[in-house]
């Protein structure tokens, strides 16, 4: 049974943003409130991060997807100023969007879930992992042979290929 | 509990639980208390603050400044904050109410959480992150939500066009800001900030990395608005930025969490490249530290008042050239060979010992300040020949209008 302790009002609280933003993203009408409920969402992200004793990817978390991705969505919609008062829905979709989206809960809960940690399971109430790394421990693993440097090399040479695609398609011909 | 109780502001939990109370709530409080002295500190410190940048800018301006309330004009500040306290709430029509009314604290938080990691003292800080750095450029960057959410709520299209300005001022110049705080995490070897003032023990970081004080110093600049960079709000130019519809106490707010983060960025300064909290007898007597920090954040915060007073503004143009085709390639070269002369260091076996104390410490900055000189030498020298060549097609455009080549003589 969970304990009511700072952790697990933590958890309430931070699942609470999560749903709650996600449920807001999905049912508002006005662009810029959409945006702002994905930042609340992503924050309840970065929370859940802290709570798992993961500081680096919460502060990524909230690097990333608040300072750069949420804000460059902002841009987007405030720069295209018809879309910020925009009230009616585009097209009636969104019951596909609804199944897609129930489809997926449903196929991670019972698919993975429920049998990994759902009562009977061999890892039930057993802790995900024992090993708590550090940052460090990271930064090595993206750098060694036996690791993560080829995933991690084929992700910058993708990032610097768009980047350079970018300013390519950005730039005035001259 | 003689012992425990004798010297509160370390162990308050302690004392608390030795007196019989539960030690969870001993804790909260404990915890508590010291959140409301961290968010406090900056809070006050402002108020004081804005007198010191007034007089300032007035000496620099052969003005009095303010000097009617209380000794020396010093409460000019409180007086200020009345009459904020005073004024019509205006809400524009057709504003977006609770976006409007969120931006001013969202503004004014994420100055105030900045404050969490910062060590005062060898024993006295907030929260000792291992992500520190990163905590500081994550909370920073919510910053730019505020603006383009006070820009958006307001309805109103020069609020909206100032927070684009803002917007893209404020992105641009996060990037040399982030590579120079690489720095500091390489030569320490951590991202936290207690960390990272440990490792200044034997030399402040400004001595070993010039560059990336410069850097980190010119793009706060920037970050926080303050002239020479402050085309966000340009009081004799444009009406006001981003902020412009907000009035009272709501726009106290933005004005406070700008001083504010003025100051903040002084203090982090002071910390990543000044040695922090180091200072005599610091290690007997721990308290000392927040004297020094105080000192080296006054002596940071001076600075940015001269340069504030003193640079004319620059324009929007100039602010992006200066970001993306100097301050952008200079910082990612800085970093690389910074990187690369610490790797020789440590190979050649002239990197600091365990403990880290002065004379140890001295082959590496020697080297890395030799590695910086090199760096700057070169720059110069390119901007040198960069100027010259554009006198130069200056000078050939004049005197072509002045004496067209085909136009006849005499005419």
């Amino acid at each position: 049974m969970i304990t009511i302790n700072a952790q697990s009002i933590a958890f309430i609280l931070f699942s609470l943003f999560i749903l709650g933003g996600g449920l807001g993203v999905v049912t508002t009408r006005n662009l810029i409130h959409g945006a702002l409920y994905l930042v609340l969402s992503l924050f309840g992200v970065a929370g859940f991060f802290v709570l798992l004793s993961a500081p680096f990817l919460a502060a990524v978390q909230v690097l990333v997807y608040i300072g750069a991705i949420a804000i460059l969505i902002i841009f987007a919609v405030m720069l295209t100023r018809s879309m910020t008062s925009l009230t009616e829905a585009f097209n009636r979709q969104w019951w596909l969007g609804a199944l897609v989206g129930a489809l997926l809960f449903v196929f991670l809960a019972a698919g993975i879930i429920l049998p990994v940690w759902g009562a009977g399971s061999a890892y039930a109430g057993q802790p995900v992992s024992e090993v708590v790394a550090t940052t460090t421990d990271l930064g090595v693993a993206l750098v060694d042979g036996n690791q993560y440097v080829l995933p991690f090399e084929v992700a910058s040479l993708l990032l610097t290929a768009a980047m350079i695609g970018a300013i390519v398609i950005a730039r005035d011909d001259e | 509990m003689e012992q425990q109780c004798r010297d509160l502001i370390n162990t308050l939990a302690a004392c608390m639980v030795a007196n019989g109370a539960d030690p969870n709530f001993a804790n909260l409080i404990s915890a508590l208390l010291g959140v409301v002295l961290v968010a406090t500190l900056p809070l006050l410190t402002v108020i004081l603050l804005i007198w010191v940048e007034r007089k300032f800018a007035a000496r620099i301006q052969d003005r009095l400044g303010p000097n009617r309330v209380g000794p020396f004009g010093l409460l000019q500040s409180v007086a200020d904050a009345l009459k904020m306290l005073t004024k019509e709430d205006i809400t524009p029509a057709g504003a977006d109410r609770f976006i409007y009314n969120l931006a001013p604290i969202i503004a004014f938080a994420v100055v105030v959480l900045i404050w969490a990691v910062i060590p005062f003292t060898p024993m006295h800080v907030g929260s000792d992150l291992s992500v520190g750095i990163l905590y500081f450029v994550g909370v920073g960057s919510i910053g730019a939500v505020k603006v383009m959410v006070a820009g958006w709520s307001s309805n109103n299209k020069y609020a909206l066009l100032g927070a684009f300005r803002t917007i893209a001022q404020l992105v641009s110049y996060e990037v040399p800001m982030i590579l120079a705080l690489l720095i500091p995490v390489m030569m320490s070897g951590s991202m936290s900030m207690q960390d990272i003032t440990w490792a200044q023990g034997g030399m402040w970081y400004i001595f070993s990395a010039p560059l990336a004080f410069a850097i980190f110093f010119v793009s706060n600049l920037a970050e926080t608005g303050r002239a020479p960079f402050d085309l966000l709000e340009a009081e004799s130019e444009l009406v006001a930025g981003y902020n412009i519809e907000y009035s009272g106490f709501k726009f106290g707010m933005f004005m406070a969490g700008e001083f504010m983060h003025v100051f903040t960025v002084a203090v982090l300064t002071a910390v990543l490249f000044l040695g922090g909290w180091w200072g005599p007898g610091v290690e007997q007597i721990p308290i000392l530290g927040f004297v020094y920090l105080g000192l080296k954040t006054m002596a940071v915060y001076f600075l940015m008042l001269l340069v504030r007073n003193t640079v004319p503004r620059f324009r929007i143009d100039q602010v992006m050239n200066f970001n993306w085709k100097f301050m952008v390639p200079l910082s990612i070269v800085l970093v690389l060979v910074q990187a690369f002369l610490l790797r020789v260091i440590t190979s050649l076996g002239l990197a600091p010992n365990e403990a880290g104390d002065f004379v140890s410490s001295l082959p590496q900055t020697l080297i890395l300040l030799l590695g910086n000189l090199a760096i700057i030498a070169v720059v110069l020298n390119m901007i040198r020949n960069r100027g010259r060549q554009q006198r130069l097609a200056d000078e050939a455009a004049r005197s072509e209008l002045a004496h067209p080549a085909g136009a006849p003589a005499g005419d």
